[in-house]
């Protein structure tokens, strides 16, 4: 078996100029079929997915993809087409499919590209693109050396679910008929393991992941398994709680979920739909007077940064939560029309959503808790993003003294998020930066749990 | 199963010039290594969506998805490569890279002549797109929107959308098998936001098949998914604080039976099961339910959402006894780890697209119904919710720790349903919470046809289902301790 020898993302079929000239015919074929203006935007991706079990290589994926998407403007009225195929042929229809949707659809006077003059004029390059492809041997002995860490590190480990590396390169171009043309090359590496500890009282799963833009910036592949297998052996013999009321901390890797539940009430959409907890909300406050939550858009290397949105539009640096008050939604073009305002740079999400971190660490935080839940998972949907009532379950430690006691599992933690923010205590300082929402663990003063 | 064959055969080959002995010849090209078994998964669907808000349907999209997916597997691996071409030397790159997952040398035979795949005529092979003209759905659209308006002067938004999909799959196998599939499948979903007193509240419905639009036309289908959303949300907004803490449940019929999905469902696919890592493993022939409880998961339904003629692999589909009489009778199985574990498909391998490996999914997953009429079963609970409509579920396979979270319940006092509550969390144990199972009611309903699961990544279409049930004891995750 030989290593496939390193390719750029954009050699995966075609380069950049490539891929700007194909936008460039399309917004032309959206002309020629009588469109008062278009956008398009095309990607393509590359990479490899490995994965380990027990010491034997379970699976072995090749990933290439390629699309295009495609929205036709007739004056006020829109259609959308999109299509994995590139040819000329399947270009050409795509731009027609879109034709025929805006036939029917209804006039939006909202609808429409981005304002000119919101437009990025510049693209800064943002460090976002370290092409790592580690061939199949060498990615395979990664993800061996990674569940074999997470193996070895105790003897209560009796089971896999493996160790994984994957390995991703990708170039998009977006363009309009505004005369914006931009590109941006990405990368994403990872490393995960997950494993099962057994005892006399069942069986318990956990997992850990290293992420990044540039290979070099990945955890060792022994450091994700020995996580793995400790957050494993901590939820062995778990218990059931009371009914009871308790202040809550979210462990940071689940505390991003709370973010998100805010960034889903201040997105656009649900204001100007009506179905939003946070409506109306601008310059008021929101979460408790300590909080500040910013968005850092051209941070280096960041999973989340980015230098144009969706639209083209440039995002910014801004505060979004100061002193606990609501300083700015979340907007694309169309939804900052609809509200009568700008657009933030928002279309397709945030960008490195971040809490500004206490300077206590998780240590410290259940210290100044003395006596609650630490809460390290959750499953399920139970939020209504209308209300804000919040209801998930939950598995993790019950703590007293400041101290981890024990584990504890079939669980639900229940509030309302208008509450929950309003009552956020404390944010540590042991921020995870896995993501596009940074945060330290998060200390909620009050929260029902609900066991035996 | 002719016709579809000949269908995708023209859809899926004859545009490159490909032919079976083509498709031979890639197999032997992956069989000149060791593996043990090889696939072609051939796909090309067509997806369109419409959306309404405020009135008026203001966009739409069409996508236009082709590709093939080359799998080779040797023991316990395998290597899969996938293009979005499906073209001669693109399929022959990906049979290369699939292949490299073991060593040279031959173990296989490729195949002499191929057996067509008896698949199931379950649904018609139509196209849903081309049901309906366009003007038409956007009129069913605003027909919808209008009737949630009508139905009550507190809606103040209405969201609607209409998508439709025409796949079609071609399989070719390294044992000779070669199957194909025509799969149509459509959704109509309403959500309605109702305010009164500075208060609001959400309420969804909607369904759908492996029919053409007509289904939505007929009885008034559209109309009544509509009245149903603006009901669900009405309700809601005189719902009180959720109880919090263990108590009985009533579970009533149809789409409740998201309860069998996740308490049961994904603990009995075989991979986990093949592995060791589900709360279920090697409990075959235990009792995991009560008496009289039956659970199947059945994917030769006609025009249901999770149904299909043949699974992803090929292999037909077929009514899989998971639970009789609350015994465990047997897992949900793909090739693989059928192979794996001795046992046989059981049509259940299924992939969200070629770009992606087959895994052993649920398709129609329900419950038999019992004796009880489900106003006795509502009599007999002196205090606890009676839980009729959900949001999504999860699981954690290896704890067997399950969630399901209600969206219109209420409880019951003294036997009798007596005030709505708030949505909540409901949390139990899989491998327990059936032998809870107390009454169980004559009232068997599927679910009006939204289920998607999601697994490894993978969206699929299912369907779940199940009479009213009472559970004596299921942790209820509101706000307001008893």
């Amino acid at each position: 078996m030989t290593s496939t020898p390193t390719e750029s993302a954009a050699s995966a079929g075609r380069s950049n100029e490539q891929l700007q000239t194909l936008v460039a015919e399309v917004l032309a074929e959206a002309k020629r079929q009588g469109a008062s203006s278009a956008e398009a935007s095309v990607s393509v991706s590359q990479g490899l997915s490995v994965s380990v079990r027990l010491g034997e290589v379970e699976t072995v994926e090749h990933n290439r993809d390629k699309g295009l998407a495609v929205t036709l403007f007739f004056g006020h009225k829109s259609g959308s087409a999109s299509t994995s195929d590139l040819s000329p042929t399947a270009v050409r229809e795509s731009v027609r499919a879109a034709a025929t949707i805006a036939r029917y659809t209804a006039a939006d006077e909202f609808s429409g590209l981005a304002d000119p003059d919101q437009l990025a004029r510049e693209i800064p390059d943002l460090d976002l693109y370290y092409p790592w492809n580690p061939g199949m041997e060498r990615a395979i002995e990664l993800a061996r050396a990674c569940e074999d860490a997470a193996r070895s590190a105790d003897a209560r480990i009796s089971n896999s679910e493996g160790g994984s590396l994957s390995s991703h390169e990708g170039l998009q171009v977006y363009g309009n008929s505004h005369g914006f043309l931009g590109s941006v090359e990405t990368s994403r590496h990872s490393v995960s393991c997950a494993v099962i500890g057994q005892d006399d009282a069942g069986m318990q799963r956990d997992y850990w992941y290293t992420v990044a833009r540039d290979p070099t910036d990945l955890e060792a592949v022994e450091a994700v398994g020995r996580m793995a297998a400790m957050r494993t052996i901590r939820r062995l013999d778990a218990r059931k709680l009371s009914t009871r009321t308790t202040p809550v901390i979210y462990e940071a890797p689940v505390a991003a979920s709370l973010l998100s539940h805010f960034v889903g009430a201040i997105r656009g959409t649900s204001l100007y739909r009506r179905a939003s907890f946070l409506l109306d909300h601008l310059g008021k406050p929101v979460f408790a007077p300590q909080v500040r939550i910013h968005e850092q858009p051209f941070l280096r290397k960041a999973l989340g940064s980015t230098p144009f949105d969706n639209d083209g539009v440039a995002p910014a640096n801004r505060d979004i939560v100061r002193d606990g008050i609501l300083q700015g939604y979340v907007l694309d073009t169309y939804a900052a029309r609809k509200l009568g305002m700008r657009s933030t740079g928002n279309a397709g999400g945030v960008h490195n959503l971040t809490i500004q971190p206490g300077d206590q660490d998780l240590a410290g935080l259940l210290r100044q808790m003395h006596t609650g839940l630490l809460v390290t998972e959750l499953i399920g949907f139970g939020v209504n993003s209308v209300t804000g009532d919040y209801s998930r379950g939950a598995a993790g430690f019950w703590v007293e003294n400041g101290v981890i006691q024990y584990p504890v599992e079939e669980i639900t933690i229940a509030g309302n998020l208008q509450d929950m923010f309003r009552s956020l205590v404390a944010v540590g300082n042991d921020v995870d930066m896995r993501g596009n929402i940074r945060t330290g663990s998060i200390l909620i003063e009050s929260m029902t749990l609900a066991g035996s | 199963m002719t016709n579809a064959l000949d269908t995708a055969r023209q859809t899926l080959l004859a545009p490159s010039g490909l032919d079976e002995s083509g498709l031979e010849r890639l197999l032997g090209q992956i069989l000149t290594h060791q593996v043990d078994y090889a696939d072609l998964y051939f796909q090309y669907s067509r997806h369109e969506s419409w959306s309404l808000e405020e009135g008026q349907v203001k966009s739409g999209s069409y996508n236009v998805e082709q590709g093939v997916g080359v799998r080779a597997v040797s023991g316990e691996k395998t290597g899969f490569a996938y293009s979005d071409e499906i073209l001669l030397p693109a399929l022959t790159d990906a049979a290369v890279a699939a292949r490299a997952i073991a060593q040279r040398g031959t173990n296989a035979s490729v195949p002499t002549g191929w057996r067509s795949g008896t698949g199931l005529k379950l649904y018609a092979p139509l196209d849903p797109l081309a049901s309906l003209e366009d003007a038409a759905k956007v009129t069913l659209l605003e027909q919808v929107e209008a009737e949630a308006r009508r139905a009550d002067p507190r809606v103040i938004q209405v969201m609607a959308s209409l998508s439709g999909v025409q796949e079609v799959i071609l399989v070719a196998r390294s044992d000779g098998v070669l199957a194909a599939d025509i799969r149509p499948l459509v959704r109509l979903n309403v959500t309605v936001i109702v305010e009164a007193q500075g208060r609001r509240e959400t309420g969804s419905h909607g369904g759908g098949g492996r029919v053409s639009y007509q289904h939505f036309l007929e009885n008034g289908l559209a109309q009544q998914y509509a009245r149903e959303a603006v009901r669900q949300a009405l309700v809601n907004l005189d719902a009180g604080e959720a109880p919090a803490g263990p108590m009985k449940v009533v579970l009533g019929p149809g789409w409740p039976g998201i309860l069998l999905h996740e308490a049961i469902g994904h603990g009995l696919e075989g991979d986990f099961n093949r592995k060791g890592t589900s709360a279920f493993s090697g409990r075959v022939g235990e009792q995991v339910a009560a008496r009289g409880v039956t659970v199947v998961d059945d994917g030769t339904l006609a025009n249901r959402r999770g149904s299909l003629n043949v699974d992803d692999e090929g292999t037909p589909t077929q009514k899989t006894v998971l639970i009789e009489d609350g015994i465990l009778k047997g897992y949900m199985q793909d090739t693989l780890n059928a192979r794996l574990m001795g046992v046989a498909p059981t049509g259940n391998g299924r992939r969200e697209s070629y770009s992606h490996l087959p895994l052993p999914r649920m398709t129609n997953t329900y419950m038999f119904p019992g004796q009880q009429d489900p106003r006795e079963i509502i009599a007999s609970v002196d205090r606890g919710l009676y839980a009729v409509n959900f949001g999504g579920g999860q699981v954690d396979i290896t704890s067997g720790k399950f969630v399901f979270s209600a969206s219109e319940a209420y409880l019951i006092e003294n036997g009798k349903v007596t005030r709505p509550v708030k949505g909540a969390t409901l949390i139990g144990n899989g491998p327990d919470v059936l032998t809870r199972v107390s009454m169980v009611g004559n009232d068997l309903a599927l679910d009006s046809g939204v289920g998607t699961c999601g697994k490894d990544g993978q969206s699929v279409p299912v369907g779940v289902g199940q009479p009213t049930l009472l559970i004596d004891e299921l942790t209820v995750g509101g706000t307001q301790k008893q």
